[in-house]
Order: structure tokens, then sequence, then C-alpha cells
């Protein structure tokens, strides 16, 4: 049996093979990134108010499990139904089930990671369930049988003329045609006709509020809304960390939440859904997978601060070099790099290193996730564990050797220099992977040891 | 005060004259540097390829050589940061401690410590800085531009007081080059194209050096720039500071 | 078999839970929120955020200003939905709580908002305003009527002001539906109304 790893840095090898196409996806990004400078710049308590969010959340985690009995109270006061799942399996059975007890065989969904993360839409159709995505985005990539390459822009890396192209298959538009306004438009119709006709409906959420029992769904195009407000059902699905613990703290998350993401300065729709509306019903499905047991790992906890704005893979210049498909996980870029390893550390070894540990990432994230540093613990797990290739290990354990040893390091001459044997950039081997793309440095007569003895007499 | 300088093992034996330059520049300040000969690495290699548990021998090495002075300097903000975050030692913890509290990127040396406020330097060319991530994101040399905060730059400030140079400006200040330690060569693909697209804007803006705090950035752009035939070359922040 | 399955969901329930008591940290508490506001000139930073967003304000004096502009912009055969009594004259005759489907075809929805939020244009509207939740989303177009004086200056003041009032549903709703989700070229009118117009209505001072 073949059985498939994936890797990013070889994933990232096949996105870099066509340069302008890395160019493009490089530029689109850091477009967003400087976006999302400008509309920060405009508000000068922006580091306060990261501060203050990412205090909250420490308040949220030191208290889940407080919080989450308080949501479930008030939401089933509000007239909610609530439901519990430990895992991905368990949260796709609930929606099947709630589908199957109203036979429902057709749903719209608009975005939520957690059903990316749960693989749901293939768990529904393995079960006879068309599922449609309604965010623009998704339904580009779910057209196109391929997964969200990023969490707030799914189809960040396809083309304008990809997308004509897709339109033209499944939609029916005219071949050639890649006009982002004409296929934006083909969508809406296609699409209302679906909202029209689906009695369920499944939303993320983006917070859900501890004090009130409501959560709140944040969308541009207003798709969750059109999906929610047409439908006899309304599934709602949450990870447990979405809890926040009053509704006055929304102004704190809603605030940073798309100048974070896209620079505007705040979506078009924040909607707070607190009971159904009469004749319908919501239904919300707390998930855990995984969660859990990541807030039990101190050094990794506060990964769960995050509130999925996609900052990081915007700032991240290997994310925006390497595409989020060469993370092979539902959720890309740097912060997807530090919560998939929780969920299985050696499918995911690779990508903690997947990273230059530059910062960018920390710096951007507006509850102060200090992203690279986990990046960093993750790497040391990751050895621990045994999930670093031998060969390594045995370079590394020399390594340690050497650099122990005044003596071992000083072996005269150029050829006994211990960078000259053990430096990636020096290896005097053209099947070196630095050498590819770059010149090796030319090694000086003598080091700077060399020269000091000859040079300053103690 | 004494003052003992840390050379990075790859700043030893491939870039001397920028070790040279630190040491003469210090000595031009008037300040007693001395270099103990047995040092070795900060142990980053290893930590950051996941095998901080492989250091400790690096560590006691470090903490022997440089315990006893009142501060130490070196070229280079990567290694300094690894010090200042990472220098652990079950028997010397306090040594330990004590390190990373007194040990200095040579710009944040020059500029908090020794409070240099002119140099006697002139390097007649146009310059681009490169930010080196871990001085500038780790250390704190500059602002860093995903921040909503007042600019500064410690490097900037003292190569405005080199006579005759010429900062170019740049479109994106403080992007990585991609180094990134094993990186550069785990993440080939990745790595060389970023390194290509940071040399590209320096080289777009005029650039006849790229300049910096460390060497290890300075040697992946090299890299590049030889590979592509460029006459434009890198030359280590301390190397400016000391021409005249 | 119903009651086999509320066994195993009370178990996820209760695992979920005592994992979570097992792995969480000591409380650290909840912050005040203490940032400053600036309330000056609220109304022009409304209009100029929202015409930022691909909204349109427009400063009217009452009533007559509303109905005058929707005859500029709609044509007879245009499905007008209101529950604002002031503009009997426009609407188009309809039961009082249409059912949320028939709206399918509403050409231009105008409802009344709670009060506006300078930072970021969004308009606050809870259901009491709306004859069904989906409204302000299936219309092609939106207007908002807005009492001028009722501006504030961000989400904080915003949330001071909700308070804990008790809603089915209430929105924000900042310009009209939009999406840059191709190349990031910015399209208005992705699913919801695509456009929005703020009336700022100042009352006359008797």
């Amino acid at each position: 049996m073949h059985t498939e790893t994936k890797d990013h840095a070889e994933l990232a090898t096949v996105f870099n093979k066509d340069e302008a196409r890395v160019d493009w996806h490089d530029e689109t990004l850091w477009w967003i990134r400087q976006k999302r400078d400008k509309a920060v710049n405009h508000l000068p308590e922006w580091e306060l108010l990261r501060e203050t969010a990412s205090q909250i959340k420490d308040n949220v985690l030191s208290n889940l499990a407080g919080y989450l009995v308080q949501f479930e109270e008030n939401a089933q006061r509000n007239g909610i139904v609530v439901h519990w799942a430990a895992d991905a399996a368990e949260h796709n059975n609930i929606v099947l089930g709630l589908l199957h007890s109203k036979g429902i065989t057709k749903m719209v969904k608009s975005k939520s990671m957690l059903t990316e993360e749960c693989h749901l839409n293939e768990s529904l159709e393995n079960n006879g369930i068309e599922v449609i995505d309604s965010d623009l985005g998704e339904r580009i990539v779910q057209l196109a049988k391929e997964p969200p390459s990023h969490i707030v822009l799914p189809c960040i890396h396809k083309k304008k003329e990809e997308i004509g192209d897709l339109f033209h298959l499944h939609l029916g538009t005219p071949a050639g045609n890649a006009d982002p306004q004409f296929l934006t438009e083909t969508a809406r119709q296609h699409l209302r006709e679906t909202f029209l006709t689906r009695r369920a409906a499944l939303t993320g959420v983006n917070f859900a509020v501890a004090e009130t029992g409501e959560f709140v769904v944040c969308t541009n195009e207003g798709n969750a809304d059109m999906g929610a407000h047409l439908a006899d059902i309304h599934i709602a699905s949450m990870g447990i960390e979405k809890i926040i613990p009053k509704r006055k703290n929304l102004g704190v998350f809603l605030r940073l939440l798309t100048r974070s993401a896209t620079g505007q300065p705040i979506t078009t729709y924040s909607s707070h859904f607190s009971k159904p509306r009469e004749g319908t019903e919501i239904h919300i499905i707390i998930v855990d997978n995984g969660r859990s047991k990541q807030l039990g790992r101190e050094d990794f906890r506060n990964s769960l601060k995050c509130i999925r704005c996609g900052a990081c893979m915007n700032t991240c210049p290997v994310y925006r070099r390497s595409g989020g498909h060469s993370y092979h996980n539902a959720i890309s870029g740097p912060i997807g790099a530090i919560l998939a390893p929780n969920l299985d550390m050696e499918k995911y070894a690779d990508l903690p290193f997947a990273s230059t540990l530059c910062g960018s990432c920390s710096n951007v994230c507006p509850v102060k996730i200090d992203i690279h540093q986990q990046l960093y613990k993750w790497r040391q797990v990751i050895v621990q564990n045994g999930y670093a290739p031998a060969g390594k290990k045995a370079a590394m354990k020399l390594m340690s050797l050497t650099l122990s040893s005044p003596a071992a390091y000083h072996m005269g001459g150029k050829a006994g220099r211990f960078v000259m044997k053990y430096a990636p950039f020096a290896v005097n081997n053209k099947l070196n992977p630095w050498y590819k793309q770059r010149d090796m440095p030319e090694p000086p007569k003598e080091s700077f040891g060399e020269w000091y003895a000859k040079n300053r007499k103690a | 005060m004494n003052v003992g300088l840390f050379i990075p093992c790859y700043v030893d034996q491939f870039y001397p004259g920028a070790a040279i330059a630190t040491l003469q520049l210090l000595e031009k300040l008037g300040i007693n540097v001395s270099y103990p000969k047995n040092q070795t690495c900060c142990g980053q290699p290893m930590a950051n390829s996941g095998f901080e548990h492989l250091t400790g021998g690096c560590n006691e090495l470090f903490i022997k050589n440089f315990a006893e002075f009142d501060y130490i300097v070196a070229p280079s903000g990567s290694c300094v940061l690894h010090i200042k975050e990472h220098l652990h030692s079950h028997e010397h913890e306090n040594e330990a401690a004590g390190i990373s509290s007194k040990i200095y990127e040579l710009s944040s040396f020059l500029t908090d410590v020794l409070k240099v406020e002119s140099l006697p330097s002139r390097f007649p060319f146009k310059v681009g800085v490169h930010q080196s991530c871990h001085g500038q994101r780790g250390l704190h040399l500059s602002q860093m531009s995903e921040l909503v905060a007042p600019a500064f730059s410690k490097p900037d400030s003292l190569l405005r007081m080199v006579k005759g140079i010429e900062i170019v400006p740049l479109n994106r200040m403080d992007e990585c080059c991609g180094f990134g330690g094993t990186f550069c060569v785990a993440e080939e693909a990745v790595s060389a194209k970023m390194g290509k697209d940071r040399v590209e804007d320096h080289l777009a803006h005029g650039a006849e050096f790229i300049t910096g705090v460390d060497m290890s950035c300075l040697m992946h752009m090299e890299g590049i720039l030889n590979r592509r035939g460029s006459k434009v070359k890198v030359i280590h922040l301390a190397e400016i500071l000391n021409a005249y | 078999m119903v009651r086999k399955k509320q066994e195993s969901m009370s178990t996820a329930r209760e695992q979920i839970l005592n994992a979570v008591r097992a792995n969480q940290p000591d409380l650290k508490a909840l912050p005040e929120v203490i940032i400053p506001a600036d309330n000056i000139e609220l109304q022009d930073k409304f209009t100029e955020t929202l015409t930022t967003i691909g909204g349109k304000v427009i400063k009217a004096n009452g009533y007559d200003d509303v109905i005058a502009y929707i005859k500029s912009i709609t044509n007879t055969g245009h499905r007008i939905i209101s529950s604002i009594t002031e503009l009997s004259e426009v609407i188009s005759a309809s039961e009082a709580s249409p059912l949320p489907h028939s709206l399918q075809d509403t050409e231009l929805a105008i409802i009344k908002a709670h009060f506006g939020v300078a930072e970021n244009g969004a308009v606050w509207i809870t259901e009491n305003l709306l004859s069904q939740r989906v409204l302000p989303f299936i219309c092609q177009h939106l207007i908002v009527i807005l009492n001028a004086d009722d501006l504030v200056a961000n989400m904080h003041q915003a949330y001071e002001k909700i308070g804990d009032e008790h809603y089915g549903y209430g929105t924000f709703i900042a310009g009209p539906s939009k999406t840059a989700d191709i190349e990031q070229s910015l399209v208005l009118g992705a699913h919801g109304s695509r456009s929005m117009t703020i009336f700022l209505i100042s009352l006359p001072l008797d």
C-alpha cells in the first residue's frame, strides 16, 4: 500500500516552479497586509486593544468549563438546542442526525473552518447529503474540488481565468469570461436559488457569549444570514474556544477581527443570533476535537486564543511564497503550523519547520499569540518525540560534540574549520541545496581566531 | 569596563572582516575588549532545528568563556537573541541569567550602553539596510512595521553618523530574507525565493551595498547577489561604522 | 433509540467538560476595558467611513426627503418593503408580516436602525425593526433611516448602548454586501444588498 506523506518543503518546491505565480501570490497577500497596516494605524489604541483581547482570552481559557456551561444554560433558555461533540466524527454524526430527523438531503453552508477541520462535506456527501458552500471563495474551491488555501480568503491561490473556466464548466458562463464582477453576479444568481430552496443552513461561529447565550457570525457577503434566515433549521458549529465572557467583550473583538483580516473597519454583517425565529430551530454543536488537549499543553495553550483572522498568513513570507495547500492541513500558515501537531504530531511534524522564525506573525496577531515562539517549541517537542529524520539526529549529535569542545572546533586550516564541515551553506558539494540558487561564501585565508592570535597578544 | 567579544562561529570562520571591524571599533571607542579563544558557537543551529536538548555542552562552554565580563558584545542579533532566550545551565543558572542580561548586539551596545553620539566614519555609498528579524523583532533594535508604535532604529541612528552615506528606502522595510538557519536548505525553494525578493528590493532602489547587524542574512543575500553576477556587495554594519 | 442518543451526547459533554476542567490553567482575571473614545464630529466620521466601504450617506430633514429619493430611484414595478408608516406613500402593498421566502423579489427595503457607529460605518438593527430577519439581506437595495443624533464613536460605546437588551436577533450592518474573493477585486453585491444608503435625519428643533 502506498502511504502518502505530505511535506511542506516538497509541496512548496512544486509551488515555486512557477515563479511569476509565486510573485503574484506574494504581492496579493502583501497588499492585504498593507491594507491591514493602514487600518490599524488609524487606531492609536491598537496595541492596547490587542493586549486587552489577549487578556480576555486568558480569562476565557482559565475558566473555559465554567463559561461553556454558562453559555449552554443561556442558549437553552433562549430556545437554542445545544449539542456536544468530542471529535470530528461525533460532530459530523450530529449534523447528519439532525438532517435525517428532518428528512433533509440538501444543505447550504457558510464559512466554517471547523467543518473543514472535521471534513464535514465529505462525510455528509458519503451519506447522500448534498452540501453547497455559499461563501464565494469556498464555492469556487468546492467546484474545483480543492480545500480552501486560506482561512479568510479560500481561493486566494486561484487566478480569475481559472475561476472563469470553472464557472464555464459548472455554471455555464461564456468561455473566457474572467471578469470578477460578472463572475460574482453569476454566483449571486446561482446561490440565491440555493438559499431559497434549502431547508437547512450551517454556519460557523465567530464568538459565543457566555453571559447571554447568543453567538455572532461575521460575513461580508451576507451568505450566513441568507442561509440561516431562509432555513427551517440553522446548525451552528463552534469550537470550545469560541467563547467570550460578556457581550461587551464583542466590542474589543469586532474592532480587531476585520481590521486584522482584510483592513476593513468591520465586516459588512456582524449578526447576533440569540433565539430561533418562530417556527424554526437553531442547533449549536460545541466541538472539542483536540482543543481540550491543547489547553493542557502549557506552551501551546494560547494558540486557542485564535480568532481566525488570517493576518499571520498574510504577513508570513513563507506562506506567501508557498501557498496554503503546501501546509496540507485545513488551517494553513503559521497558526495552522502550531495547531496541527496537536492533532497529529507525526503527520504534521514538518509544519513547525516551515518557518524562518522571523516573528512577524506574532506581531500582527490581534490576540497576541506568540506564534513564532510556539513554532520553536513545537520543533523541540517533535524532535523529542522521535519525529526527526535519523540523519539529522546523527548530524546534530556530532555538531553538539564538536561545539562543546574548543579543541575539536579549532582544528587548524580552512578545511578543518567547523563551519566548513557543518554549515549548510559551506558544505563543498554541488548537490547541496544551498548551491542550487546561491553561491557559496568564499572561505577567507584565516579565521578571526587565527587573526586575533597573531594581532592581539595577550 | 571589560567587554568580552563573542564572535559567532560562521563570522569567525567566514567573515573575519566583520569581527575585526567590531573589535577595532570598540577599541577606538576606548573599550577594553578581550576575545576568549575557547569560544565556539551559541548552539542556535541545533536549537532551532529542534535539538535544544543537545546544547548543554555549548551552554556550559559559553558560561565558562563569558561569565567574568561586565558586558558581552557580538556582531550578531540572532546569536545574541539565542543566548538571551535560551542560555540555561543546571549548575550555573545565576551565571547564565547574568549573561543573558549583559550580552548585547553591537549596535544596541553602542547606542544604549556607550551612548555613542558621533563617529569618525566615512562611507560615501548608497546603502540598503536589511533588518534582520532576530535583531529587530527579537531584540527590538528597530521598530517593527506590524506595530502601531513610534518609529526608531538603532542601526540607522548609527549609520546617520557616517559621513557620505546615503540610505536607500525599501518597499518592504522589514521582510525576512529567508535564511532561517537550516531552513535555507530544508526549505530551499522558499528560502531562495525569499532571498531573491529581498535582494531585488535593494537593487531596485539603487543600493551599492546591503548592510545589517547579522552576517547570516547578509551571507544569504550575498549568495544570491553573486549567483546573479551583481556588483552589489554585502557589508556588516560594523565595517561601515569602522570605515573612514 | 432516542434515549441512547441522548446518553452518548451527555457522555461527550461530560468528557469535554472534564478534560477542559483538568487542563485549564489557574483563573486569570477578566480585564476591564478602558479605551478612550473621541466623541467629536461623529456625523462626519460616520459619513466618511461608510462612504469608504461602499455605502452612501444622505443628510435629510425628514421623511419627505426620503420619499422623494425613493421615487427618484425606483419604478412602478419595483417591490418596495418597509414597515415605516411615514413611508406608506411609496411602499408596495403587502401583508404585515410576509414569509421570508416571499421577499425574494424585493427591490428596495427601508428599515430603521437604533444607532450608528462612527469608527466603522455600521448601524445596529434588531429584529423588532424588521418584518423578517432576512429582509435587509434579500433585498436588492437597502435604505436605513437613522436619527443623526444616534451615533456613537466606537464599538465599546455601541455595546454600552446595547447593554443587556434582549433580542432574538440583532446585527451590525456596514455597507453593501461585498466580496473580494476573486483576485481581491472588490465587487459590491455578493449575496446581500447591492447598495446601502443611510438617511441621517436631523429633526428640526422646535
